[in-house]
């Protein structure tokens, strides 16, 4: 069946969330404006894995009722498995960029601002990255400015780092031990020096690196059927361009 | 309880005042933010709990705020907040970046009454290196080695928000949004606008008590029937994203956001 490629990063998130290796995601917690990691954790759910979602942005039936301050202490206690975060700027160190270019406050470019990544990338158990724009302007050598870091000092509490960063051209898989990326796979059309143009930080990289496997059958039935019902209260319009399926009058 | 008018509510709150307001998922008060650019209102310093949305970007634009305390001013799905960002670029506000929770552990501070609170993280963040008042010491209960941040109690001279009903002994219902209570507790007067008065007292209503705010907490009341739009109400009213998608369009240019405020402000002063 063919696909298109928000679908291809869905499975492939989902893939990152069930890989065996890495810690259990019993509880996942998905923030603001992210339809792709929302579909990746729903597709999880309806194959059956025994997962608790928190959707930050749900309006109705939100699971949230000590106020928006609940995702963080939940966290904070360590009961959030699995976070999603994402970056103006990533480097290859996995530090990430919300506040902008230029001098600080972000006198260049300015990006809204570094929300709860602060604490959640320290805090939460593992964390996928996902920018969808893989550029040089996104994936740069050394961030200016950090909101987050990809790793921290001995001594510093912290839970857990980046499993991988998934962008709209590969899957990088990060190393917290030495603080760096390696290709992973390459999305359909991809070579690895076009990844190595496209991408502003070093990264290690095998002679012979697979491509992102290509969504099932099943899979796309699930995403396309049961996962677009759960979705378009919150993403209407993502549902209609990418599941081709209109909101109900 | 006899509510205030909305203007008169807005002309409570002083220039230069501190005041927190929740973004556009959390119960807003874009009508008293619009009451406030009518009055004239000068030098606020804006803590977006924990971020800021709409309602501060129309703000910011209209020249009523010196300073910004948050994590992020965002319209969401419309994209980055533009007045806010011609700001920034134009240094014409000060800006005090944090992170949420850090907002949220600064009110809880203030709610229990203790100077500060700590919090995990934050430490490798450049967030933290620009915080001077933001204090990192060693865990006292931990092993040699465990730093550990401490945040201020924040007590903002106003809390702003809009709630779905007030009833006659003046408690608020905001349902499962809790962080307006929070926000309430850890302000000097909270100022609520709300779609409707009702008679009878929430706190008499099993049902109704888990999301009232005790009117102990709140200084005053003014009725703005749809007073979040365009954001969302709970289960009252949705999201107006055309709205939303609009104004980032034209506000992008100073120019364009002066037609935009002369049209969806000024013009349309609310008998309240």
């Amino acid at each position: 069946m063919s696909f298109v490629l928000e679908e291809l990063l869905a499975v492939t998130i989902a893939r990152l969330i069930r890989d065996p290796a890495a810690p259990p995601a019993r509880h996942i917690a998905v923030g603001a404006a992210s339809p792709i990691p929302a579909a990746a954790c729903w597709l999880v759910a309806k194959q059956g894995a025994p997962v608790r979602l928190s959707l930050l942005h749900k309006r109705s039936g939100n699971p949230f009722t000590e106020g928006t301050r609940e995702l963080f202490d939940l966290t904070g206690q360590g009961r959030i498995d699995l976070f999603f975060l994402g970056g103006g700027e990533i480097d290859g160190a996995a530090n990430l960029n919300l506040i902008g270019t230029g001098e600080w406050p972000g006198t260049g470019v300015r990006f809204p601002g570094s929300f709860g990544s602060a604490f959640m990338y320290m805090m939460t158990n593992r964390t996928i990255l996902f920018r969808e724009e893989h550029s040089p302007r996104v994936l740069v050598d050394r961030v200016a400015h950090i909101s987050a870091p990809g790793v921290s000092a001995p001594g510093v509490f912290r839970r857990g780092h980046a499993q991988a960063l998934v962008t709209g051209r590969c899957v990088f898989r990060f190393h917290p031990e030495r603080a760096r990326f390696s290709l992973e796979s390459l999305h359909p059309g991809e070579s690895v020096d076009a990844i190595r143009a496209a991408t502003g930080f070093d990264f290690d990289a095998a002679d012979d690196v697979p491509q992102t496997t290509a969504p099932t059958d099943a899979e796309l039935a699930l995403l396309r059927g049961v996962v677009c019902d759960e979705m378009r209260e919150t993403y209407p319009e993502f549902c209609a361009r990418v599941f081709n399926r209109k909101s109900a009058a | 309880m006899t509510p205030m008018s909305l203007d008169a509510m807005a002309a409570s709150v002083p220039d230069g005042a501190l005041i927190a307001m929740p973004p556009d998922n959390s119960l807003p008060s874009v009508a008293l933010a619009k009451a406030l650019i009518r009055r004239g209102v000068r030098g606020l310093r804006l803590l977006g709990v924990p971020v800021g949305g709409f309602a501060a970007d129309i703000l910011i634009g209209a020249g009523c705020v010196v300073e910004v305390e948050t994590s992020a001013v965002s319209l969401g799905e419309a994209g980055f907040a533009p007045r806010f960002s011609a700001a920034i670029r134009a240094g014409s506000i000060v800006m005090r970046d944090c992170t949420c929770p850090a907002v949220h552990t600064m009110l809880q501070a203030a709610e229990k009454g203790v100077p500060f609170m700590p919090l995990r993280g934050l430490i490798g963040s450049d967030i933290l290196a620009h915080r001077p008042d933001w204090k990192v010491v060693p865990n006292p209960y931990g092993e040699p080695g465990d730093d550990i941040v401490l945040l201020p109690a924040i007590s903002p001279d106003v809390a702003a928000f809009h709630a779905v009903m007030a009833d006659e002994a003046g408690n608020v219902w905001v349902g499962r949004r809790r962080e307006c209570a929070t926000l309430a507790h850890a302000s000097k007067r909270a100022l609520v606008t709300v779609e409707r008065v009702v008679p009878g007292n929430f706190l008499e209503d099993e049902n109704l008590a888990s999301g009232a705010i005790s009117a102990t907490y709140i200084e005053a009341v003014a009725i703005a029937t749809r007073g979040a739009r365009p954001a969302a109400l709970l289960d009252e009213y949705g999201f107006d994203a055309a709205y939303v998608a609009e104004y980032a369009r034209m506000a992008r240019s100073e120019a364009g956001f002066q037609e935009w405020v002369a049209r969806e402000v000024f013009s349309q002063a609310v008998a309240a």
